[in-house]
């Protein structure tokens, strides 16, 4: 039983179509993340489930109730802007206490909420401080106790981590998670960022031109992308082209092996396989002969850039103290499972609204 | 090489210290001094010098009752012009372009047109001949003359200042995250309380400081009480103008100007602490 439902949700501004007949439906409890580039349609969805954007046609469903011409102050979602939109005048607490005073709840539970929704951000100790006396992981957590204090059937994110450097990005990604999980709430999170999608979500939906292209749990997305899009906008991947042969493809004269699609013999295909699926084995082992042009270090693992018969190829190898890693000049020779690169018809003539 | 240091702040600011010398402090100190001479209607300025001028201004009730209506039409004005200011203000920020730029230069435009043509045009509204009382004739209300009252100087003054409360409070609007508002109805508020309570605090400022300049101006208008509100109806401008054009008694009319100047200084001093104390509060 979906909790909340898009119904073919659109809106469009004079010819320009921003979101097109988006469906989707959300389960009690779930994390979905809206994934895409700037400008997929991806905020304004959002706010179409905020009310704070009139949608063109479709229709908003909550817990069976249909909301889509409803008054922002009326559908009682608890809402992160991606800039946070504290209000600067007032302290923590007077921020967080505001919803609680719109819904005309008494002061001893106003303050016993307020209390306990920054215990759980762990902002205790920060009552009294004003917006602007904080840090923007500090802002951050009170942006979120100030839409959760509310108890809200939906929580809503938009691009919550994308003002904190990198560091405090991921710490609050697991904070994020860790938050919703306690308190259960079915959260929506708009963001363009693959890894915060991929990292905390229960189910990725990737938007492209307005439209959803792709919805599933993070790792299908990630192991089965949908469309060529999907597959290099989500983390690093080879795409070789070549014909199709059984479970394998020619590309300028050597034969690779792949699994998928049930291109015939002979038809023009794409090869696409992880960096991370490739190994670096010894001469005579591998599929793919070719020569190290670059590498990249990157703590955890190694990057390498191979300059092979079909192309550049990414390799990304974990850094193990197994052996040294070869260097630049090297020959070396590559291997895959055959079921790690999937093959799929190459796209003719793509038509494409730019947006 | 110090030396040169010390003097080069002083010699860039050389013209507009000159400027400021010759146009504003050497005017305002010759005032001062005429202010303290004395005056005979027979022999003219004296060179000896007396307080008489200033008792004699400020124990008349007649140039009190001018004092105090000054005042009065100053912050008449500058309630009306906040009242109507502020949501003009609020609109013009939530349009669109063109409609935004069209707007604006409705609101701006005046400005370029003379304030003394603009008056013109208003006494030729509010006269007993004028549009409205036609109009009210028309509508069996019998003819209304508003030209040479207070309401007329009233009227004029708010046509002439709102530019002044807009301008800052539009700016005030701009700085604003647009995220506030929607962050407030998302939270249960009304569009009127989300106003009240989140907009108006954040824009406080920009609201008090338009009604500093349009109190200021409005004090010291000139040409909108002398031709609005005719020989009988002064304000502080217009009888210092009397004083130096028709009654030629020079120290009394500068005596009179030096009493507003400080009066208004004193009374914008004191709302502009209020306003600093008011941004240590917002900006922190």
């Amino acid at each position: 039983m979906s909790f909340l439902t898009l119904n073919s949700l659109s809106k469009t501004y004079g010819n320009f179509t921003a979101v097109d007949a988006v469906s989707l439906e959300v389960g009690k409890g779930e994390f979905v993340s809206l994934l895409g580039p700037s400008g997929c349609g991806k905020t304004t969805t959002l706010q179409m489930i905020a009310g704070l954007v009139e949608p063109s046609a479709g229709s908003v469903m909550l817990d069976g109730r249909d909301i889509t011409h409803e008054k922002p102050n009326r559908r009682g979602l608890g809402i992160v802007f991606q800039t946070y939109a504290l209000f600067p005048h007032m302290t923590v607490a007077q921020n967080v206490s505001f919803g609680l005073e719109m819904r005309r709840i008494g002061k001893a539970e106003r303050d016993r909420r307020v209390a306990e929704v920054l215990a759980l951000v762990k902002l205790d100790r920060f009552f009294d401080r004003y917006p602007r006396q904080l840090s923007g992981g500090q802002r951050q957590r009170v942006a979120i106790a100030r839409a959760l204090v509310i108890e809200p059937p939906v929580l809503l994110l938009d691009e919550p981590l994308s003002n904190l450097d990198a560091k405090l990005r991921e710490e609050m990604q697991f904070e994020l998670r860790r938050i919703q999980q306690t308190v259960g709430t079915t959260t929506i999170m708009v963001t363009h960022d693959q890894g915060e999608a991929l990292s905390i979500s229960d189910r990725v939906v990737v938007m492209e031109h307005g439209r959803m292209t792709q919805v599933d749990v993070p790792a299908a997305v990630y192991d089965h992308p949908a469309t060529e899009f999907i597959s290099s906008f989500i983390g690093k991947m080879n795409n070789i082209s070549g014909t199709a042969l059984t479970s394998a493809i020619q590309s300028s004269g050597v034969i690779l092996p792949a699994t998928g699609s049930g291109a015939a013999e002979g038809e023009p295909v794409i090869l696409s396989l992880r960096p991370e699926r490739i190994n670096i084995v010894p001469a005579g082992e591998g599929h793919l002969p070719g020569v190290v042009s670059a590498r990249f270090f990157f703590g955890s693992h190694w990057l390498f850039n191979v300059e092979t018969a079909v192309g550049l190829i990414i390799v990304s190898s974990p850094n193990t103290d197994r052996s040294l890693p070869p260097a630049v000049g090297q020959p070396v020779e590559l291997a895959w499972a055959p079921e790690s690169a999937r093959m799929a018809a190459r796209p003719q003539e793509v038509s494409r609204v730019e947006g | 090489m110090t030396a040169r240091t010390h003097s080069t702040p002083w010699f860039l600011s050389l013209p507009g210290l000159i400027f400021f010398l010759g146009m504003v402090v050497l005017p305002l100190v010759l005032t001062a001094v005429l202010s303290f001479h004395a005056y005979d209607f027979n022999l003219g300025v004296r060179d000896t010098y007396t307080l008489s001028n200033y008792t004699t201004v400020l124990s008349d009730p007649y140039f009190l009752s001018i004092f105090w209506r000054t005042l009065r039409i100053a912050f008449i004005t500058t309630v009306l012009c906040v009242m109507i200011g502020v949501p003009e203000a609020y609109i013009l920020s939530r349009m669109w372009n063109p409609w935004r730029s069209v707007f604006l230069l409705v609101i701006i435009g005046p400005l370029l047109v003379s304030v003394v043509v603009r008056s013109f045009g208003w006494s030729m509204l509010l006269g007993s001949t004028g549009l409205i009382s036609k109009a009210s004739i028309m509508l069996g209300l019998g003819p209304v003359r508003i030209l040479y009252s207070e309401t007329a100087i009233v009227i004029a003054l708010v046509h002439v200042m709102l530019p002044f409360m807009i301008i800052p409070v539009w700016t005030a609007i701009q700085k604003l995250d647009p995220g506030l508002e929607s962050a407030a109805w998302s939270l249960g508020a009304s569009r009127f309380t989300a106003m009240r309570r989140i907009i108006l605090p954040q824009i406080s400022l920009g609201v008090l400081s338009g009604s500093l300049i349009v109190f200021g101006l409005s004090a010291s208008s000139f040409a909108i009480p002398g031709l609005l509100g005719g020989r009988r109806l002064k304000m502080a401008a217009t009888v210092v103008y009397d004083e130096y054009m028709h009654e030629l008694n020079w120290p009394l009319g500068a005596a009179i100007a030096f009493i507003v100047l400080v009066a208004n200084l004193l009374i914008m001093l004191a709302y502009n602490r209020m306003i600093e104390a008011r941004a240590r509060k917002v900006l922190g």
